[in-house]
């Protein structure tokens, strides 16, 4: 307990430090750039695939869990629309995220600790923990919401490839049934949780590479612990929203 | 002038520099030497102000640096150049962007006018046509200039070299040691550089500051370090065979 509250001591002065002004918002601003094409950008591939299956895989469960002549079968495409839009796209999208993301910052972070970048930047005068993270954070809470957009409609659209190929629901069928009973908070509902994903995500990561110690060994300890801390952190927070949000 | 007043750290309880008091002189090449793990490191990152100390001061010139915020440090930070012993360069920027981030960070200059100064820097360490490589693609003794270039950029006042010439071949390692030399020389440079290899000692060395354990135990110039009794120092200058059968013959 002790070690928890010294190190949750340790992160909020970490981020006091983080949002500190900047020194040079022109840097800041194009570090911010390279952050959302290195974070952002380069995961639209692997959203997109994860996102396509999973659209795909629920739209077949769903069809085979409700084979009675008494559910019409525009409920499929309800159900797929619903799942993914309140749970699958903004968490599922996160735990991929806090992979392949959360160990990235991690690993970065970390390694410029123990090859002394960070004291290079320190000695130069330049807030290092600002400069490292702050650019992450911001890209991540700009990019994440767009890849579960990205994740929502390329999940419904892998349903409906998925649903109509295996004859489980026509393609009529779907499309009504993902238009039936739409209600667009879920969509703003996903995105609130993204946003909150996104922080916890990177922040979490940044947090354990910045106090790396060691060496390589440590890195790849820091990476580790960094997504089972943000995973964990999301499926709490998953919890918590889903009340707030939704009771 | 850099000044260092009974300066102790401890790292989880373990006395790591007891009672260190030192002047360093300006404008000339100050050397820390000791053998591994004796605080070398952990005095230099004291002094610019990467480990808090337990108790003690650090001056530079008149103002009391281990007392400063962090953004009264920075303004003397921006002062400081520094080599680090695995060279610090920033992987994911080429040779180029390396030396121009410091006047990105800290000049209104324009473009034209930091590149310009990123040549120059370059130029005088002897790196040419390499702008565009990344720190990947270079050699140690390359690093170690690049880095140098980088630190002189914003035109230090202060410049901190640890081992600078760890890892690199005898003869890399001379160039790198005449390069410290002349930069303090020609910008009139405070320079304080850790080292263990008596080469450097010899070439470079204007005021010598020997620890041991964490306690000063010598302090004088290259040419009183051949003629001290302190058993300790002699031991570490006259290690190997040959320095010994040096020492031998100069008494007969």
């Amino acid at each position: 307990m002790l070690r928890f509250l010294t190190q949750f001591g340790q992160y909020i002065l970490l981020y006091k430090k983080v949002f500190s002004k900047p020194e040079k918002p022109a840097v800041y601003y194009k570090q911010t750039i390279y952050e959302l094409v290195y974070l952002g950008l380069n995961s639209v591939g692997i959203i997109t695939i994860i996102s396509f299956f999973m659209g795909a895989v629920i739209t077949l469960q769903t069809a085979y869990n409700t084979e009675n002549p008494i559910y019409p079968t525009y409920l499929i495409g309800l159900g797929c629309r619903d799942s993914i839009l309140l749970e699958f796209s903004s968490t599922i999208t996160a735990l991929i995220l806090a992979g392949k993301v959360g160990s990235n910052i991690a690993s970065e972070i970390g390694t410029m600790r123990v090859t002394e970048q960070i004291d290079a930047l320190e000695t130069m005068g330049v807030n290092s923990a600002s400069y490292l993270i702050l650019p992450k954070v911001i890209a991540t809470l700009l990019f994440n919401p767009i890849l579960t957009l990205i994740s929502i409609s390329v999940g419904i659209f892998g349903g409906w490839i998925a649903g109509t190929s295996a004859g489980v629901i026509s393609s009529q069928d779907f499309i009504y049934g993902i238009q039936y009973a739409f209600i667009p908070y879920y969509v703003t509902y996903a995105i609130i949780k993204t946003l909150f994903f996104a922080f916890i995500i990177t922040s979490i990561s940044a947090f354990q590479g910045y106090f790396v110690e060691g060496g390589s060994l440590e890195v790849g300890r820091a990476s580790t612990k960094a997504v089972v801390y943000s995973s964990i952190t999301v499926l709490l927070f998953n919890v918590i929203l889903t009340q707030l949000l939704l009771s | 002038m850099i000044r260092v007043k009974k300066l102790n750290k401890s790292f989880n309880g373990k006395q790591v520099l007891s009672n260190i008091s030192v002047d360093f002189e300006p404008g000339k090449t100050n050397l820390i030497i000791g053998r591994s793990g004796s605080g070398k490191t952990v005095l230099l990152k004291a002094i610019v102000g990467l480990h808090d100390i337990d108790s003690g001061e650090i001056w530079y010139d008149d103002i009391l640096f281990n007392k400063l915020d962090f953004r009264e440090k920075k303004e003397i930070r921006k002062e400081i150049g520094m080599l680090f012993q695995g060279s610090a360069l920033f992987d994911s920027l080429s040779v180029e962007q390396n030396v121009k981030f410091p006047l990105d960070m800290f000049t209104d200059k324009s473009e034209a006018e930091k590149i310009e100064r990123v040549n120059f820097c370059l130029n005088r360490v002897n790196i040419l046509n390499a702008n565009k490589l990344f720190p990947s693609e270079l050699s140690g003794g390359m690093k170690k200039r690049v880095a140098i270039a980088r630190a002189i950029s914003l035109n230090p006042k202060y410049l901190f070299c640890d081992e600078p010439n760890s890892g690199l071949d005898p003869l890399t390692a001379i160039l790198i040691d005449e390069l410290i030399k002349e930069l303090t020389e020609e910008y009139s440079m405070t320079t304080i550089v850790n080292t263990h290899d008596m080469n450097s000692v010899m070439e470079i060395g204007e005021k010598i500051v020997f620890i041991s354990e964490g306690i000063k135990c010598w302090e004088g110039s290259k040419h009183q370090i051949l003629d001290s009794d302190c058993k300790i120092l002699n031991d570490f200058v006259f290690a190997n065979a040959l320095a010994k059968q040096l020492k031998a013959s100069s008494k007969k």
